[in-house]
């Protein structure tokens, strides 16, 4: 169980976990960021290139469960892949949940577009990127 | 209220589909108003080959023609291909009239919701507990093991998905794959997942455990051991194990009055006996025919069959080089009964009887000075000469092959010939034999037939084969093993002979198992599972131990225990070396060294030549090219893959030839209700063989020799599963032990009847528009640029729509025709990888089959070929009776200037950055629009929902990076967008390029001549912008300036100008 094995060893709330690891039954998950069968996403792409978590996810670090914080459609993921430049964070700062984008984000996010070598706004948008 | 499901739709929609019958003239029931006049009669019309002859007497120049009809220029046939989606054609005319047809559909529609708004469906992230070592969710793991494949094993890497298996590729360390793959390579993973599988131990029908068969194993084994064994026998096929056949001997040791048989149905003693006669021991021949500037084959396709073949047909592949080459490009001449793929290839090919090729290897041997002079008809003797004067000439650089199916005394000429010609040492050499145990296996089966016979026999296990369906029938296999006492079947499905025998054990897919073979030339190579059995299966280890002293051993242990001996003659023990043989497919240093055994055979020596007259009909029997012999009948790929040659799919047929054809009155006429079509009606007839008949549908080949009818193997099963049971017919029951490939005195009579075979050919013609472009070496040489003659590409500006650039990535392909031999590797390869359904014989006749990528076959004549003009309605015509066969693999062009995107109304399909046309399944609604406008035919449409989503192992099978679709969409050839992208976030996240080669698409991976070639344009140094800077370099129907970015090298053929002469 590595962590919590340590951690909160004791806590009812994690007893499914450890229920698990007794039984080697896997915890059914509820997929909270459900996309189309149609769209293949790559999540480490997007870490890579300077997408933090909490962009796309929220501040994770202040929810008790689990939500959807973006509306995931398509719309809304052509509105960062047309700018990107308004989302880039510097890869430090990729798992800080609590980051805002600075007040010169835009042209410390084409800074960064240019540094990470994203691909031009046609190729972000070609259908094949994420419909295949 | 359920939302009922989209594929409730597809059952009620399947039901009122019904049989292929025109629409009653009269329809009661309904009023008429509505109706249109809708002229749906069946359209027959039969070809007549005197025409065809006719037509082609006043031809000059080069011509190509897919089909017979296509080169009659019929009227009639070009009518008939006029609309690609005509009305009515796919409509379901039968049972069902539009009202109510709209009414079940209506109904359907209010109750299935609407699945295309709001978030997707629930769904469960389900984590391993304790995940396993190396496996990254999302990235497949390649592992190496073989395929063992008669007396050859192929080196794969198979490519595993958390834990299973999805897809094969080729290993680049292995001897026989060199990085490729064969067609039947690829499709073995549809074995693997095959619903039809046996999953348990059965005896007398009834299931039992593994463990109580092991009990009565060893009750039987204590019952013959009681003397010795002696009423035990085993049954194999052809075994390159080292470690089933040290069980077995061990296995025999215990029992020294035990008996071991071996029966493979497709591949002759010739080459076994004929080494006997030519060196008195058994030995394996190794070709090299990357070091041979001319090759003859006696009837050899050993470009597309045979052990080794992917590695020669890559050897001579390499051969075909024009630009850059180091080498003279190579001449292939071949003497064949019935058009392969070797003879499609060669440069000159001569159709001959199969019985008369010994006659001509006793001439070929005469005029190197071995043996009697023998005199040929005179255009075989030409040829003949012509070509010993270019093997003399190559001298130690030339070779000769004779074929599986020729008799021993053909390759014991051919060991003659290629001793005279000094080509042992380099273009051939002999080793060790690699099979196990070489025997004479008609004999072999002989003579356990005769022990059955006698009541001798009391225990029988039958490893694998299928003997009850093609042993010779005048052996009577299942009556004698009838009295057998206890007979026990180990094979993968429930077939013929699993039905007569007491216990069944269901065999494992080589991808579940452990073991070990070797390759064609001795390489060794550990057999390991991609995956745990499916279900409760056994290996031929498990079975034969089972009788052993060891009962129970698992298969893993037998192979380490024999390889712990096996590996102190080798450079690194066991210990040291295991995990690399795995990791890389091979064992080292077990690759067998040239032995140099002497040649005993003189020529001269044999008896008189007691051939079959001349205009006696030989009758012979070949293994089929996809379903080979059998075996695979019930793998709906090979079911459905078009036969290179002939074009057929889903049955077999009697091939005959033109000549014969016409003399025979066996036609076969174009049916359909107009537009592009696949249902061919052929002639029935009855063949009377042997003692025994068979009813087979006949078809026509032009390429084959006059007088031969082939009857190919592997059809009319009747226990094989879904796919395969009572498809074509069954040449085996026609076959006899005395005339094991060749018969005569058959009697052929037709039945009056006619019956319907799907042939793609006939599908997305071209009309005359100069697509394939060939042409000799001397004419390359002299004009370089010759696909370019007489065809304006329009220049770029030349356009009403705008010029994108592309700064990035542009992909693009090119594709050597000069190197393709149509083995349609890469066409089950773009099966396998894009999860590409299966549609069914009848679908295909309709024009529907969905491989994206299909190979073309076109025949051609030079004109300067001899053609008298008598007036003879019979007489030889080149065009018809030995045309040159070029194959041509068409995947979508990916234009820059696409023509069906232009056209799409929902934007489905759009123009990627990087040049490639993106098919967007989601957005399609299914107007066709874009097929329509294609000019290359290369869009397939679902008409129905071809993919099966119910039955769970095909849910293992697929790959999960490619969408799997639904009915009601267009696909098409996408350049493996799914490597593409995935190579390019890898090279991404490391911020890099993405290399040359790095990205390679499935059919670029699976071909043995590396005619594919697949990359960026951009970079000037990449492969394929190399080739296409070639001057040879063209593309398809350019001047319709749709910019493809496929592109074609012209094929060029290297003939003797000797030859060329009238």
């Amino acid at each position: 169980m590595n962590c919590h094995s340590v951690l909160f060893n004791n806590v009812g709330y994690l007893e499914p976990v450890r229920e698990s690891y007794r039984t080697d039954e896997s915890i059914r998950w509820n997929k909270v960021h459900r996309l189309a069968d149609y769209v293949y996403f790559n999540h480490s792409i997007h870490i890579n290139k300077g997408i933090g978590c909490s962009t796309c996810h929220g501040s994770v670090n202040q929810m008790p469960l689990m939500l959807q914080a973006s509306p995931l459609n398509m719309e809304w993921c052509l509105e960062c892949h047309r700018n990107p430049q308004a989302n880039l964070r510097q890869k430090d700062q990729i798992f800080n949940m609590d980051w805002k984008a600075p007040a010169n984000q835009e042209q410390a996010g084409r800074q960064l577009a240019a540094e990470y070598k994203l691909r031009t706004t046609a190729e972000l948008t070609s259908c094949s990127t994420c419909h295949r | 209220m359920d939302a009922m499901s989209d594929h409730e739709h597809d059952k009620q929609l399947h039901i009122l589909q019904g049989p292929l019958v025109p629409k009653p003239a009269l329809d009661e029931g309904h009023d008429h108003e509505d109706d249109e006049i809708v002229d749906d009669t069946l359209r027959e019309h039969r070809l007549e080959l005197s025409a065809v002859r006719e037509k082609l007497k006043g031809k000059s120049g080069k011509q190509y023609w897919r089909t017979l009809e296509e080169l009659s220029e019929d009227p009639h046939f070009e009518e008939l291909l006029h609309r690609e989606f005509p009305r009515h054609a796919s409509e379901w005319d039968d049972a069902v009239d539009r009202r109510d047809f709209l009414k079940l559909m209506g109904a359907s529609l209010a109750l299935a919701g609407m699945a295309g708004c709001g978030r997707p469906d629930e769904s469960h992230i389900v984590p391993y507990v304790k995940q396993p070592d190396g496996i990254v969710l999302g990235k497949p793991n390649y592992y190496a093991t073989v395929m063992p494949f008669g007396a050859d094993a192929i080196g794969v890497l198979v490519e595993s998905h958390e834990g299973r298996p999805t897809k094969i590729e080729g290993n680049p360390d292995h001897p026989s794959s060199l990085g490729a793959t064969s067609a039947i390579v690829q499709a073995s993973i549809l074995n693997l997942y095959d619903p039809d599988r046996a999953q348990t131990v059965l005896q007398g029908g009834e299931i039992r455990a593994w463990s109580t068969f092991l009990d009565s194993a060893q009750e039987a084994a204590t019952g013959v051991n009681a003397a010795g064994g002696a009423g035990f026998r085993i049954l194999s096929g052809t075994l390159t194990s080292p470690t089933l056949a040290s069980q077995l001997r061990k296995l025999l040791a215990l029992y020294p009055q035990a008996k071991w048989h071996q029966w493979e149905p497709a591949v002759s003693d010739g080459a076994r006996e004929g080494a006997k006669l030519a060196f008195g021991r058994a030995v394996n021949t190794v070709y090299v025919p990357g070091k041979a500037d001319v090759i003859l084959s006696l009837d050899a396709d050993f470009l597309a069959s045979g052990p080794g073949h992917i590695s020669y047909a890559k050897q001579w592949s390499r051969r075909r080089k024009l630009e850059g080459a180091s080498e003279a490009m190579n001449r292939l001449y071949v003497v064949e009964p019935t058009p392969t793929v070797t003879g499609s290839a060669a440069d000159h090919k001569l159709p001959m009887r199969a019985c008369d090729i010994e006659l001509f290897a006793r001439a070929l041997a005469a005029k190197l000075g071995r043996g009697n002079a023998v005199s040929l008809p005179n255009d075989a003797e030409k040829w003949l000469s012509t070509v010993v004067a270019d093997l003399q000439k190559a001298h130690s650089n030339s070779l000769v092959i004779a074929g599986e199916q020729q008799s021993s005394t053909v390759h014991a000429l051919a060991h003659a010939i290629n001793a005279a010609l000094g080509n042992v040492g380099t273009t051939v050499y002999y080793t060790e034999p690699v099979e196990v145990e070489p025997v004479n296996q008609l004999e072999s089966l002989r003579d356990l037939c005769a022990d059955m016979d006698a009541g001798k026999v009391d225990l029988l296990v039958i490893l694998g084969g299928n003997p009850v369906y093609d042993a010779p029938h005048d052996f009577d296999f299942v009556t004698k093993l009838k009295k057998v006492h206890t007979s026990v079947h180990l094979s993968p499905y429930f077939d013929e002979t699993s039905a007569y025998c007491q216990w069944h054990v269901s065999e494992s897919h080589y991808l579940e198992s452990w073991s070990d073979a070797r390759a064609y030339d001795g390489t060794a190579s550990i057999v390991q599972p991609l995956i745990s059995p499916l279900y409760y299966t056994k290996s031929a280890h498990d079975v034969v131990a089972a009788f052993g002293d060891k009962p129970g051993q698992p298969p893993y242990d037998a192979v380490r225990a024999y390889w712990t001996e096996a590996s102190t003659h080798l450079e690194t023990s066991i210990d040291a070396g295991w995990r690399k043989w795995l990791n890389d497919g091979v064992i080292p240093g077990t690759k067998l060294p040239p032995i140099n055994p002497e040649l005993k055979f003189n020529p001269a020596n044999l008896p008189a030549f007691k051939g079959m007259p001349a205009d006696q009909v030989e009758y012979i029997f070949r293994p089929d090219p996809t379903v080979y012999d059998g075996r695979f009948a019930n793998n709906g790929w090979l079911q459905e893959l078009p036969k290179p040659v002939t074009k057929l799919t889903w049955d077999n047929a009697a091939l005959v030839s033109p000549k014969f054809a016409q003399k025979n009155d066996l036609a076969h006429k174009v049916i359909s209700r107009g537009g592009e079509h696949g249902q061919i009606r052929s002639t029935v007839v009855d063949i009377e063989l042997n003692g025994s008949k068979v009813t087979a549908a006949t078809w026509t080949l032009p390429g084959q020799a006059e007088n031969t009818v082939v009857l190919p193997l592997g059809y009319g099963r009747t226990r094989s599963g879904f796919a395969g049971t009572n498809k074509g017919f069954n040449a085996y029951a026609v076959r006899t032990s005395n005339a094991l490939w060749s018969a005569a005195g058959g009697k052929m009579t037709a039945t009056g009847e006619g019956y319907s075979l799907a042939c793609t050919q006939y599908h997305f013609n071209m009309e005359g528009r100069q697509i394939l472009s060939t042409a000799t070496l001397d004419e390359y040489k002299k004009n370089p640029g010759f696909p370019h003659e007489g065809h304006e590409t329009p220049a770029k500006d030349d356009s009403l729509y705008k010029e994108f650039a592309y700064p990035g990535y542009a992909w693009g392909m090119a594709i050597d025709l000069n190197k393709c031999n149509g083995c349609n590797a890469c066409v089950v390869a773009c099966q396998s990888e894009n999860n590409i359904p299966v549609v069914g014989k009848d679908q295909v006749m309709r024009g529907r089959e969905m491989h994206w990528i299909r190979i073309d076959r076109y025949y051609t004549h030079s004109p300067s070929s001899v053609e008298g003009h008598t007036g003879d309605p019979m007489e030889y015509s080149p065009a018809l009776d030995n045309p040159q066969t070029f194959f041509q693999p068409v995947p979508c062009m990916q234009c820059e200037n696409a023509p069906c995107e232009q056209v799409c109304p929902v934007g489905a399909t759009t123009h990627s950055a990087e040049g490639l046309n993106d098919m967007v399944y989601n957005r399609c609604v299914g107007t066709r629009y874009c097929s329509n406008n294609c000019p290359y035919k290369v869009r397939r449409f679902n008409f129905l929902r071809f993919q099966d989503w119910e039955t769970p192992q095909l849910k293992l099978l697929r790959n999960p990076e490619v969408t799997v679709r639904s009915r009601g969409v267009m696909e098409k050839c996408t350049y493996c967008v799914q490597r593409i992208n995935n190579a390019r976030i890898d090279a991404e996240k490391q911020s890099r390029p993405i290399r040359d080669g790095e990205i390679v698409t499935a059919c670029e991976s699976a071909c043995p001549s590396e005619a594919i070639a697949f990359g960026n344009i951009n970079d000037p140094n990449s492969k394929v912008a190399k080739l296409k800077a070639q001057q040879r370099n063209y593309t398809l129907l350019g001047e319709l300036n749709a910019r493809p970015r496929t592109t074609y090298l012209g094929a060029v053929r290297n003939p003797n100008a000797e030859l060329e002469k009238a």
